[in-house]
């Protein structure tokens, strides 16, 4: 048999039909699904009188929109649209017969963190969303697909999603990471070297020691922002930490189906001589604590570095720096260290989980905010919040000056009532740093949290490892 | 779904790299439960001021270009998030093709399935196509999708790639659904064997 990457496993294993020009039906073995990409789905199902083929595979979680005050129970927190977004998934949860966690349940929160937390995520399974940073899944090995509505519909409907194959690539972090450096740095230093199309076609593999290292949830972090370099989806073969992560979760298997499961499982990894369309190489030790300048998660520097000019840059790239400049309220030049943050919204699918708490909360501990800084903690899920209590995390950030609050998507995309005011400016953990992004005329610098939390001390984007 | 066989109409020029999905379709506007009326916050942020008054300056806001059925991109058109809101938007504005040098994933196949066709071709032509719809409304693309070319005002050719697949399901307005309905044998006989080698799926 000829030698196979990761992707071309599990895509082999996943093929229910091929057409003879090549295109594809894609076996969809979790279907996670969310208020805001899914009403017009359930719509176009009831008006064709269609059904959800397998409901048991069928995972739903309100998230963009839910507020993540205390208060939220109290309906009057949202706004009307929102509310009836929310509504809508409840109803067709309820309709359609699948698996559902309501914004009461504690195990409600970003649709990437449950998944993974229930172990409805596991090895070599195909995973789709109408989201694109469901790539966040492939950190179990599982092939993981955004998808637009008219896909979560036909997913619904049929089980299966059309595809053509798409191309292997290769992003090997050599060696092992500096002190102060995370997961966070090293997805946002791969998009930085690649730009925001360098994967587009391909799906991409993670290999190298640095990778090895990582815990679950960061891999997680790195395999979530693949879609920013422009992958259709991010990977990382199983070994024994996604094992042992996966193990007694809630629908993970069980006693026989377990070890039947795992055998399977160890098979899942690239062979050595797999063909690779392209492969890129970073070494660990050169990985810098980063931030982003600009409004394109491309836009990456050092933390030691300065604002680029746009002459730097060339062809249709030097007006969009321009541009970003503008909207930045930068100057070229200006060291990054200069730049006076207001807020910090520390959370999101890239890192709102327990291990980004933790390294946040270990620069914040004893310490105060800047005054007058406005910062906050989402977790990302209830499980994560009430993990965080337990561990002592959450007091450490509200001593600090934070406000701790309730699981959502919150700032990432500020569809909820967090938001950035005009020409506000802010240190996100998130995962995007586009126009508007975190609310109209908001400003955004993507980092990892430690860095997120050094600059909620200082109140400017600080190198973390002069704290450390 | 809308066919689409041929259309002439005027391109807007939209040079900038890195158009993403929050600049197509602002997030606030995500929070309807249907498809249509999204035409009017196209570009909200850079279409209008705070105040909801125009911006000359915009393109589409050009007495030139208000009814461009065409837009000319920067590189990686529709990178972001996978909100089918924007193709929605563009749609319900009138936009029936985008062509650019790259565009991302999900936005690529999401145009598909509402009827928009997007064109990739390379820089060189990309560039000749956009100092052709600079000209402004007196210029008039034609866009072919059976003979896959691109016309400009001139009378330049310029021929592209399009899976067949896909074109199939264009120029015949075809609901993807029914077609994978259609082949539910093959889906049963694999859910068959996917049961009894993962059952834990
Ligand atoms: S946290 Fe942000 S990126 Fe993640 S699913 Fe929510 S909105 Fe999307």
């Amino acid at each position: 048999m000829s030698p196979k990457t990761l992707y071309d496993k599990i895509w082999d294993a996943h093929l229910a039909h091929e057409a003879e020009d090549g295109t594809c039906l894609l076996y969809i073995d979790r279907h996670l699904v969310h208020e805001v990409t899914s009403p017009q789905a359930f719509e176009g199902l009831r008006m064709t009188g269609r059904k959800v083929r397998a409901p048991e595979k069928t995972i739903a979680v309100p998230d963009h929109n839910v507020p993540t005050t205390l208060d939220r129970a109290n309906a009057a927190t949202m706004t009307e649209d929102s509310r009836i977004q929310v509504e809508a998934l409840d109803k067709n949860a309820k309709d359609f017969g699948i698996h559902y966690y309501p914004v009461s349940d504690v195990r409600q929160g970003i649709v990437h963190i449950v998944g993974p937390e229930q172990g409805w995520t596991l090895p070599g399974m195909t995973v789709v969303c109408g989201d694109s940073h469901t790539a966040t899944h492939g950190a179990f090995g599982a092939l993981a697909h955004g998808i637009g509505t008219s896909e979560v519909e036909h997913v619904l409907a049929t089980q299966t999603l059309i595809q053509r194959k798409g191309k292997n690539m290769k992003v090997e972090i050599t060696g092992s990471l500096r002190p102060g450096v995370t997961a966070k740095d090293i997805t946002l230093s791969v998009i930085g070297a690649t730009g925001t199309a360098g994967g587009t076609g391909y799906v991409i593999e993670y290999f190298g020691q640095a990778i090895r290292e990582l815990s679950m949830e960061g891999r997680m972090t790195v395999c979530n922002m693949a879609i920013e370099g422009g992958a259709r989806a991010g990977l990382i073969a199983p070994d024994e930490k996604t094992y042992a992560y996966c193990m007694g979760r809630p629908h993970a298997p069980k006693g026989a189906q377990w070890e039947a499961a795992r055998a399977w499982w160890e098979t899942l990894y690239s062979d050595a001589d797999a063909h690779w369309d392209k492969v890129v190489t970073i070494r660990a030790e050169d990985i810098a604590p980063v931030v982003t300048w600009g409004t394109s998660p491309e836009d990456v520097l050092p933390i030691t570095g300065s604002v680029p000019s746009p002459q730097d840059f060339t062809g249709g790239k030097v007006e969009a720096a321009q541009r970003s400049l503008d909207y930045m309220g930068l100057s070229a030049g200006q060291k990054l260290t200069d730049i006076q943050i207001d807020t910090v919204f520390i959370g999101s699918c890239t890192t709102g989980r327990i291990e980004d708490l933790r390294a946040a909360a270990a620069i914040l501990k004893g310490k105060k905010i800047k005054d007058g800084m406005r910062a906050m903690v989402v977790p990302g899920s209830g499980l994560v919040r009430a993990q965080a209590e337990e561990e002592g995390l959450a007091q450490i950030f509200i001593d600090a000056g934070f406000e701790w609050r309730l699981a959502g998507c919150s700032m990432c995309l500020a569809m909820n009532p967090d938001q950035l005011s005009p020409g506000e400016r802010c240190a996100a953990t998130s995962n995007r740093n586009f126009e508007g992004r975190q609310g109209r005329g908001g400003r955004t610098h993507l980092l990892s949290p430690a860095m997120a939390a050094a600059a909620a001390i200082t109140g400017h984007l600080t190198d973390v490892r002069e704290m450390m | 779904m809308d066919k689409f066989t041929k259309i002439t109409g005027i391109a807007a020029p939209m040079p900038l790299v890195n158009i993403d999905t929050d600049m197509i379709i602002p997030k606030q506007f995500l929070k309807t439960i249907k498809r249509s009326g999204l035409g009017v916050n196209l570009f909200d942020e850079m279409r209008y001021n705070s105040d909801g008054s125009e911006r000359a300056d915009f393109v589409l806001n050009q007495p030139a270009y208000r009814e461009s059925q065409i837009i000319v991109a920067g590189d990686n058109f529709g990178c972001g998030s996978s909100r089918e809101h924007a193709p929605w938007a563009l749609l319900d504005f009138g936009i029936r093709a985008v062509i650019s040098t790259s565009f991302a994933d999900i936005f690529y196949n999401n145009c598909f399935k509402n009827g928009i066709l997007p064109i990739v071709l390379p820089k060189e032509a990309v560039e000749v196509l956009m100092d052709d719809a600079r000209k402004g409304a007196n210029a008039r693309m034609t866009i072919d999708l059976e003979s896959q070319t691109v016309t400009s005002s001139d009378g330049q050719v310029f021929a592209f790639e399009v899976d067949g697949f896909k074109k199939h399901c264009l120029l015949n307005g075809l609901d993807d659904i029914g077609l994978t309905m259609e082949k539910a044998a093959s889906i049963d006989s694999f859910e068959k064997r996917l049961s009894a080698e993962r059952p834990w799926v």
